[in-house]
Formats: C-alpha cells, sequence, structure tokens
C-alpha cells in the first residue's frame, strides 16, 4: 500500500482528503491555542483582548484555593493510578494467563465501569459513601474528602488499566513464556523476567490512562468530595459557573501543558523501551 | 443471563439491602449536650459552606487572626443543593440557609441548638429577627443578612422608562426583542414564585392549578431565556450576553457598580411584589467543630464586623448595632434597604408541608 | 533413566497442577475482585435497592415502604421527551463524528509510518489533555463577545449566539469524543489487507466502488467501535451541557444529577440511573456481539 501511495500522483481525492485533515486538526488545536492566548489576556473579561499580561499566572499561584485544589488533585491522581495499575494488571495477568472459578464474573465486572455513565458512577459512589457512614459514623469520624475520592477513582480505573494491559498480553508470543518454562524457570521467574518486561509497555499505557482519567474527572469528584477536598478540575467547573476571567484559563492552561509534557515523557518512554520491530502506530 | 450472574445479582440485592437496614434512622441532634464558653474555640479547623461571593475575604482572615483558627470555605447556589448535601451525610460546621430552608432542617433534625450564652453578640439583632417564623425563639438560627430578589435591567436595550414588572422576564413579546434573552434563577421557590406573583398569586400558593398556571407561563417564555442561572446572572447581565437578569439584589447592586457603564444597568423589585428573604447562619448536628462555630457567629454579630459584611455585599444587615457604621449610601440605598411602600408587597417564602415538592416537579417540567 | 509415570498418575498430576494453577489465579485476581465488588458491584446494588424505596417529604429517603413508583414515572412524557432528546443528541454527535472521522483516519492510514506516528502523537495530544479544559474553551470561543462572534462581525455579519443551545453542546461532544472515533477506524483501517484493494482496481473498479465494497466493509468493526466509544458517553453526558447548554433544555445526565443534587429525588434518580445503565449495557452487548461477527 505505502508503495503505491508514493509514486501514484496526487488526485484530486487525495487532495481532498489532505484539506479535511488540516481542517480536523485545526478543529483540535484552535480552542486549545485560543485558551491558552486568552489566558495572557490583561482584560478580566475574557473574550475581549486589551493587553499582554501575565497577572493571572501570578495571582493563581497566590490564590489559597486553586493551589490547595491543585494538592488535592495530585494527591488522588498519584494514589489511585499506583493502586489502579497494581490491581488492574493483576486482574488482566489473572484472566489472561490463568483459569479458575470466577473467572466470568470477574470479566463482567471488568467491563462494566467501562461502559457505565460517569453520572451513574457518581450517583452509585455517593449513595455507597452515605449509606456507609451512616453505619460506621457512630464508630468513627469519617466524611467525604480525600479518601472517598480516591476510592471512587480506583473503582473506575482499574477496569481501564486491565483492558490496555489485557490487549498488549494477548499480543505476547507465549513461546517466549514457554521457553523459560523449558529453561526450568519457576512462575514467578518468568513473570518477573519475560512477561513483566515484555507486557511493561502495556502497563505504562494503562497507568497513564488511568492518571488522565482522575486528572479529568469532574462529575464523580463533585459527588463524593467534601470541604476542602476540592480538586481542580472541579474547581474550574465551578469558577466556570461563577465567574469567568481568565484565571481559569490560566489554571487551564497550566493543566494542558502539564498533561502535555506528562504525555510527551511517557512517549518518549515508550519509545525507549520498545524493540525496532515492535513499531506499530500505538502500544 | 446465565445462572451464576442472576445470582450474584439477587445476591447484591440483598446485600444491599442488608446494609441499607443497618444504618439510618438516627437523626436526632448530636451536639444538645455540647457546652461551649463564649468565644472558646474546639478544632483547628471550622468547615464553612456558604453561598458563593456572599462573605468579605477579610473577615475571614480577621478571623483567622484572631482564632488561629483555619476556615475551609465550600460554596452552594441554591438551598437545596447545600440541603442534599448535608443529607448525604457530608459533615459541615456552619451553613447559610435561608427561612425556609431552616423550618425544613429542623424538622429534620439536621440542626443544632444555638447556646445563647456562647453568643453574647446575639443582643445585637434587631427585634424583628429573633423569633422568625421559620424558628421560633431563633433556637437553631441566627439571620446573617437579608435581602430582595429582582430584575437586573440593561437600560440600553429595554428603554429608560420600562415597566418595572416580572412581564421583562416572562412576556414573549417583550422579551423576544431583546438581544441574548433573560437570564432567570434556576431555583424554584425563587422563579416559581416570579411567575406566581406575576400571575397574582402568592409566593407560597399551595395549589396545583396555580402551579400549573405558573409552569406553563415559564415554559412559554422559555424561548427566550438563555438560560436558568443561580451563580452568574450578574455577570452575564454586565457583560451584555443578557439583556434582563433575575437574581438577588446585593450580588446585582455589585456587579453593576463594578461594571465599565454602571448608569447602564439599573436593579428593580417588580411592581408585582417578589421575595423578601432572610439567609440565616446555623449549626449542623454533626459538626465536629460546634463551639468554633458558635465564636463565628458571635464574631459576625460583632457591630463593626456585621456593618463590613453589608458594605461589602451590598445585602442589608439585620443587626441593629452595625447600622451606625454601614456606609450611608448603603443605608440609604432603596435598592438595598427597601421602603416600607416596596415591603408592603413583599412575601418571605414559607414551607408549604406536604406541597413542598410539588414546586420541584413543575419547576423541572417548566424546564424541560 | 526414569520410568514414565503410568497413565493415572500423570492424569492425577495434570489435575493437581491445575488445581494449584486455578488457586494461583484466584489468588492473583482476588485483591481486584474484592475491591470491585466492595466498590462497584455493591455500590450498584445499593442503587438497586434505593429505586425501589420511597422519599419523606423533606428529601430523605425512606428505606420502607418499597415500591415501584419511581420506575412508573419513567413512563412520565417529561422522561420521555428528556431521553428522546438525548438519544438524538447521541445519534447526531456519533454521525457527525463518524463522517467527519472517516476522511480523516483513512488520511493517516494510508500515509507512510513515520508520518502516522506523528499524526497519531498530534491526534491523542488533545485527548490526553484535560477534557473539562478543553470544553471550557468553546466556551470562550462561543460567547456572545468571543473570538468566533467578533470574527464574523468583522466580516459584515452579526454577532453569533451560539453559546446555550443545542448546537453549542453538539459541538462540544463531538470536540471531546472525536478521538474515540478516530482511533478505532484508524486501526481498523490499518490493519486492513490493502492488496485486496489493489486486485480490485486490478480488476477494472473505480476508486469509488473500490472503497464501497472492500475498504468500508472491512472497515465495519472500526466503525461499530467508534460508534459505540462515542454514542455511550455522549448519551449520558453531564460536563458538556453544563458548561455549553445553559440548562434551557434538559439532558438526561443533569435531570439525573438534579435529583440527587436538587430536587433530593433518590429513589427516582436511582431509577433513572438503573435504566440508564441498562439502555447501555444493551448497546454494549449489541457491539461486543456486532464486533465478533465481523472480526
Amino acid at each position: 500500500m505505502t508503495v503505491s501511495a508514493a509514486i501514484r500522483p496526487k488526485s484530486p481525492i487525495e487532495r481532498l482528503l489532505a484539506s479535511n485533515s488540516w481542517l480536523v486538526f485545526a478543529f483540535l488545536y484552535l480552542p486549545i491555542l485560543l485558551l491558552i492566548g486568552f489566558s495572557f489576556n490583561e482584560n478580566r473579561n475574557v473574550g475581549i483582548w486589551t493587553g499582554f499580561s501575565t497577572r493571572w499566572y501570578g495571582e493563581m499561584f497566590q490564590n489559597n484555593d486553586v493551589m490547595r485544589a491543585l494538592r488535592n488533585t495530585l494527591i488522588v491522581a498519584l494514589v489511585s493510578t499506583l493502586v489502579s495499575t497494581a490491581l488492574g494488571t493483576m486482574a488482566a495477568i489473572a484472566m489472561e494467563r490463568f483459569r479458575f472459578r470466577g473467572r466470568g464474573t470477574l470479566d463482567g465486572l471488568l467491563y462494566l465501569p467501562i461502559i457505565i455513565p460517569d453520572v451513574t458512577m457518581a450517583v452509585m459512589m455517593l449513595l455507597f459513601f452515605a449509606q456507609a457512614f451512616d453505619l460506621v459514623g457512630g464508630f468513627a469520624r469519617v466524611n467525604f474528602g480525600l479518601g472517598t475520592i480516591a476510592l471512587s477513582h480506583i473503582a473506575f480505573n482499574i477496569s481501564f488499566v486491565a483492558v490496555v494491559v489485557r490487549a498488549r498480553l494477548s499480543m505476547l508470543d507465549r513461546a517466549l513464556e514457554e521457553a523459560a518454562a523449558d529453561l526450568y524457570a519457576d512462575r514467578w521467574q518468568i513473570f518477573r523476567r519475560v512477561t513483566l518486561p515484555l507486557i511493561m509497555p502495556g502497563v505504562a499505557g494503562g497507568a497513564l490512562l488511568a492518571l488522565t482519567l482522575s486528572l479529568d474527572d469532574v462529575v464523580v469528584t463533585s459527588f463524593v468530595s467534601g470541604p476542602g477536598s476540592t480538586t481542580l478540575p472541579v474547581y474550574v467547573f465551578g469558577l466556570v459557573r461563577r465567574g469567568v476571567t481568565p484565571l481559569i484559563n490560566a489554571v487551564s492552561t497550566v493543566m494542558l501543558v502539564a498533561s502535555m509534557v506528562l504525555v510527551g515523557v511517557s512517549l518518549l518512554f515508550q519509545r525507549g523501551s520498545r524493540s525496532p520491530d515492535q513499531e506499530e502506530g500505538l502500544t | 443471563m446465565t445462572s451464576k450472574n442472576s445470582r450474584r445479582l439477587v445476591g447484591l440485592a440483598v446485600l444491599g439491602l442488608v446494609v441499607a437496614a443497618c444504618g439510618g434512622g438516627d437523626e436526632t441532634a448530636d451536639g444538645a449536650d455540647v457546652e461551649c464558653e463564649a468565644g472558646v474555640t474546639d478544632a483547628e479547623t471550622l468547615n464553612f459552606y456558604n453561598w458563593s461571593e456572599y462573605i468579605d475575604p477579610e473577615l475571614i482572615l480577621a478571623f483567622e487572626a484572631e482564632t488561629g483558627v483555619d476556615v475551609v470555605e465550600s460554596f452552594y447556589e441554591s438551598n437545596e443543593a447545600m440541603l442534599a448535601q448535608i443529607q448525604a451525610g457530608v459533615t459541615y460546621d456552619l451553613i447559610v440557609p435561608s427561612d425556609y430552608m431552616v423550618g425544613i432542617m429542623i424538622e429534620e433534625g439536621l440542626l443544632m441548638p444555638i447556646q445563647k450564652n456562647s453568643v453574647p453578640n446575639i443582643s445585637n439583632l434587631a427585634s424583628e429577627f429573633t423569633s422568625p417564623a421559620y424558628d421560633p425563639g431563633g433556637e437553631y438560627s441566627v439571620a446573617y443578612q437579608w435581602g430582595t430578589t429582582g430584575l437586573g435591567v440593561n437600560l440600553s436595550v429595554v428603554g429608560e422608562d420600562f415597566e418595572p414588572s416580572w412581564a421583562l422576564i416572562f412576556d414573549p413579546e417583550l422579551t423576544s426583542g431583546y438581544a441574548g434573552g433573560v437570564s432567570v434563577l434556576d431555583d424554584p421557590r425563587e422563579t416559581m414564585g416570579a411567575a406566581l406573583k406575576y400571575l397574582g398569586y402568592s409566593l407560597n400558593e399551595a395549589s396545583t392549578d396555580a402551579l400549573q398556571e405558573a409552569a406553563d407561563l415559564i415554559a412559554a417564555a422559555k424561548d427566550n431565556i438563555a438560560t436558568f442561572d443561580s451563580d452568574q446572572y450578574d455577570e452575564a447581565l454586565v457583560t451584555g450576553e443578557v439583556a434582563v437578569a433575575h437574581g438577588y439584589s446585593g450580588n446585582m447592586i455589585v456587579a453593576i457598580g463594578e461594571a465599565d457603564d454602571p448608569d447602564n444597568f439599573a436593579y428593580v423589585v417588580p411592581q408585582e411584589g417578589g421575595t423578601l428573604w432572610v439567609d440565616n447562619m446555623a449549626i449542623p448536628a454533626d459538626s465536629a467543630a460546634p463551639c468554633t462555630a458558635h465564636a463565628f457567629i458571635d464574631f459576625l454579630l460583632d457591630a463593626e464586623n456585621g456593618a463590613a459584611l453589608t458594605n461589602w455585599n451590598y445585602y442589608a444587615s439585620p443587626n441593629a448595632a452595625a447600622e451606625p457604621f454601614i456606609d450611608p449610601e448603603v443605608f440609604e440605598d432603596e435598592t438595598v434597604y427597601p421602603s416600607d411602600e416596596l415591603r408592603s408587597r413583599l412575601e418571605i417564602i414559607a414551607d408549604t408541608g406536604d406541597f413542598e415538592i410539588n414546586f420541584e416537579d413543575y419547576f423541572a417540567q417548566a424546564k424541560n | 533413566m526414569i520410568p514414565a509415570p503410568a497413565k493415572s498418575e500423570r492424569q492425577a498430576l495434570e489435575q493437581s497442577a491445575e488445581k494449584a494453577d486455578s488457586r494461583r489465579g484466584l489468588l492473583i485476581s482476588l485483591p481486584s475482585y474484592l475491591y470491585l465488588v466492595l466498590f462497584f458491584a455493591i455500590p450498584f446494588g445499593i442503587v438497586f435497592v434505593y429505586s425501589f424505596a420511597t422519599r419523606s417529604r423533606t428529601g430523605r429517603t425512606v428505606l420502607e415502604g418499597w415500591n415501584l413508583d419511581s420506575y412508573g414515572r419513567l413512563g412520565d412524557s417529561i422522561v420521555r421527551e428528556i431521553a428522546f432528546r438525548s438519544l438524538v443528541l447521541a445519534v447526531v454527535t456519533t454521525v457527525v463524528c463518524l463522517l467527519a472521522s472517516y476522511p480523516f483516519a483513512y488520511y493517516i492510514a494510508t500515509r507512510r509510518p513515520a508520518i502516522r506516528n506523528v499524526l497519531l502523537v498530534l491526534v491523542m495530544i488533545p485527548f490526553w489533555s484535560n477534557f473539562l479544559v478543553r470544553t471550557y474553551a468553546w466556551r470562550v470561543l462561543l460567547g456572545t463577545n468571543g473570538p468566533i462572534s467578533q470574527l464574523s462581525q468583522l466580516l459584515g455579519g452579526d454577532e453569533i449566539r451560539i453559546l446555550f443551545t443545542n448546537t453549542a453542546v453538539l459541538i462540544g461532544l463531538v470536540y471531546g469524543y472525536l478521538p474515540f472515533m478516530v482511533l478505532p477506524l484508524y486501526a481498523s483501517l490499518e490493519r486492513m489487507d490493502w492488496n485486496l484493494v489493489e486486485a480490485a482496481r486490478d480488476l477494472y473498479a473505480d476508486g469509488w466502488t473500490a472503497f464501497r465494497r472492500i475498504t468500508l466493509p472491512l472497515s465495519m468493526p472500526g466503525v461499530i467501535a467508534g460508534s459505540i466509544l462515542v454514542f455511550i458517553p455522549s448519551l449520558g453526558a453531564y460536563v458538556t451541557p453544563a458548561l455549553l447548554g445553559g440548562a434551557r433544555t434538559t439532558l438526561l445526565g443533569d435531570y439525573i444529577v438534579g435529583q440527587f443534587l436538587s430536587a433530593r429525588n433518590w429513589p427516582y434518580g436511582s431509577a433513572l440511573s438503573v435504566a440508564v445503565m441498562v439502555v447501555m449495557l444493551f448497546a454494549a452487548v449489541f457491539y461486543f456481539r456486532a464486533g465478533a461477527k465481523n472480526a
């Protein structure tokens, strides 16, 4: 295919496709660029440009609420990513490499969080914690907060990690693992020295997905957060509804740049760990 | 579905039932036996749940400096949203419910009684606020601010001699001519109330026929309603996004004052009458810092602090001792302190008992 | 030399090895299993149970007087209107995404591998950036005094008021979920055997016929996967309509949230959530069946 693409002259269809693609890219990037641009707007009114200024970035770092929200976001994201990656990877390995009773149910359980709308998930967790606190409230002081948020994030992240790692596992050639077994390696050694390194890109991809979903989450978090445990996306969501100034743009730009840097780093990491004959479009 | 999966589902339902049945039922006030000394705090953090932009940040800082307590603020945009959080079991130490909501929460046992001797400044309250209808004896709440709900208008769109009437948001003949349309509060009692007043009923009309009429009115007006918003109506008005905004007096007045062209806007209470509301400070029954909450209430009832509050948010103060300290221009402003004549046309929202949920249902129907 | 074990011994050995294996598998799966049961299955069970509960007059949920009233309300005209509106919006979003993504994915899939990877990364970057922030960007863009409106005024037109309309929500949804459509489409196009297309062309089929009878059917799994990945979140969307739709026309997500955060009617909200879940389940099962058929 690629050969013929190289020698076939640019037909009108080709040009049409190319221009359509440029339009799509423009559609994808324009809002982001404008958002970043307006974060340097001197005017309090977001849409009307009056001059260049970095005051909003200064304000942002001085704003206690923003800083607290940022801290909360990072804590929750870190915890939920670590735990869900560990649990999700284990679930994936169990599903792909073992046969055991209850495998079917776990299969179903793993797919549900992916198809569930986040509104329903938020409702589920709210009811669950409300009920749980009713039960436990007599014994210990529990409240909605970072704990409930992290627990909820882990609940849906496990499935996403599992799906990614399972995809990776199913692509692996079992011959490598079998060869290791022939060489008298026990199960644990096979896992540690053959399987794990091979699925690392998948695990990393799953972790990145979990991190992104945790950083992105608005609805579930706002249902189960409590006083002082607002996360950055929920805070921005609230800001948008309360008063629009370029402060939100500044916060958003920082979040955007941070996530892009994160993606860039992880891609570099994956590229480095991937062998030449594994070069495909995606993991 | 396999038999195994259906068994699981039944098992889950049973488990859920058991879990649900075990808890709940205990709604009585926990902190009834707490003894608080005036001004003494019992915790390092105060979880303060308030309407947005309702308190001067300087006051918070002053309280923090005076007591060493860290005040953590959270915000809500409607009484119902606040009640939903409290009912879900989220713990706050101080909340600011409106009049009718205080009545509801008292009945539900969600509020802790206020110990008057821990709040010496309570004597500063004007007499008409010490024993309101929704909280006889002022046992569970202390008035915070009061004000009106009305309309902010863009004079260049509605004209200088517009008629101050709810028609400005409900009459399609008028509103279809307004570029940008109008914004209406996303609050069942307020918006249904406005419609009821426009139709000549009482705010608290507990009749499904009246509510149906009100819902139909709102539905018919919807083409020109740009948004149902309880938060950004003032912003939308002064940026020209909407021509008329339904909202609360103080927020509106502040926003107009800060606009580039304040003379282009005005706040009015429609001639058919509207809402007079009183917001109150109250302590949730399961608060972890009741004494700190009492100290904060006392702090806000101080004469100068009470005046600072009004001078900042342009809502009327229930604090009689604060009056000398309020800016004269605020005190004389009829939009902040309505005249007696206007007050006679205003009503306070009252809890309608079993009928209450109809307001929400008919409002949802109208919005749909 | 060790004599080979007898057949029955071998079978016993195999069985105990399998049992050990099965036990190990169970053990490895246990943490995630338990977590999901506790923090996913049980919560859903509670929602299910609550959907049969009653609401006290002040909005507290009373776990007695079990009834089907909440489910009965699902037949109300207001629910049918909201459901229909959300469904239409989800379908239109999916179709628009498909129409925009297919040529795009096709273009990427037919480039050289080096360029393909670059293009893919460029598509992924917005996806990996914060969803809320990207949606908010449109709120700025579509505002009455925003850039698009100013541009149109510059070109002599009127000011544009798209914000707070269904169109704005549509734009926001398409924008948010475009990568979900592009990636599966790309994956399935890239995996295709293009020699088949070559063969068709050798048989004097023109470009369009080759596309219609070879490429399109072979890319169906991607089309189906992408469609489901866009349809399901669009149906239950909450953030995008909240930011761009101005609450003028209610959609499912907002209606359900309202039952919990404002109307405080948990039994009814639970019934709605259960119903939505069931619909999504059917859609997902349909996808799996259709996907399996086309694999």
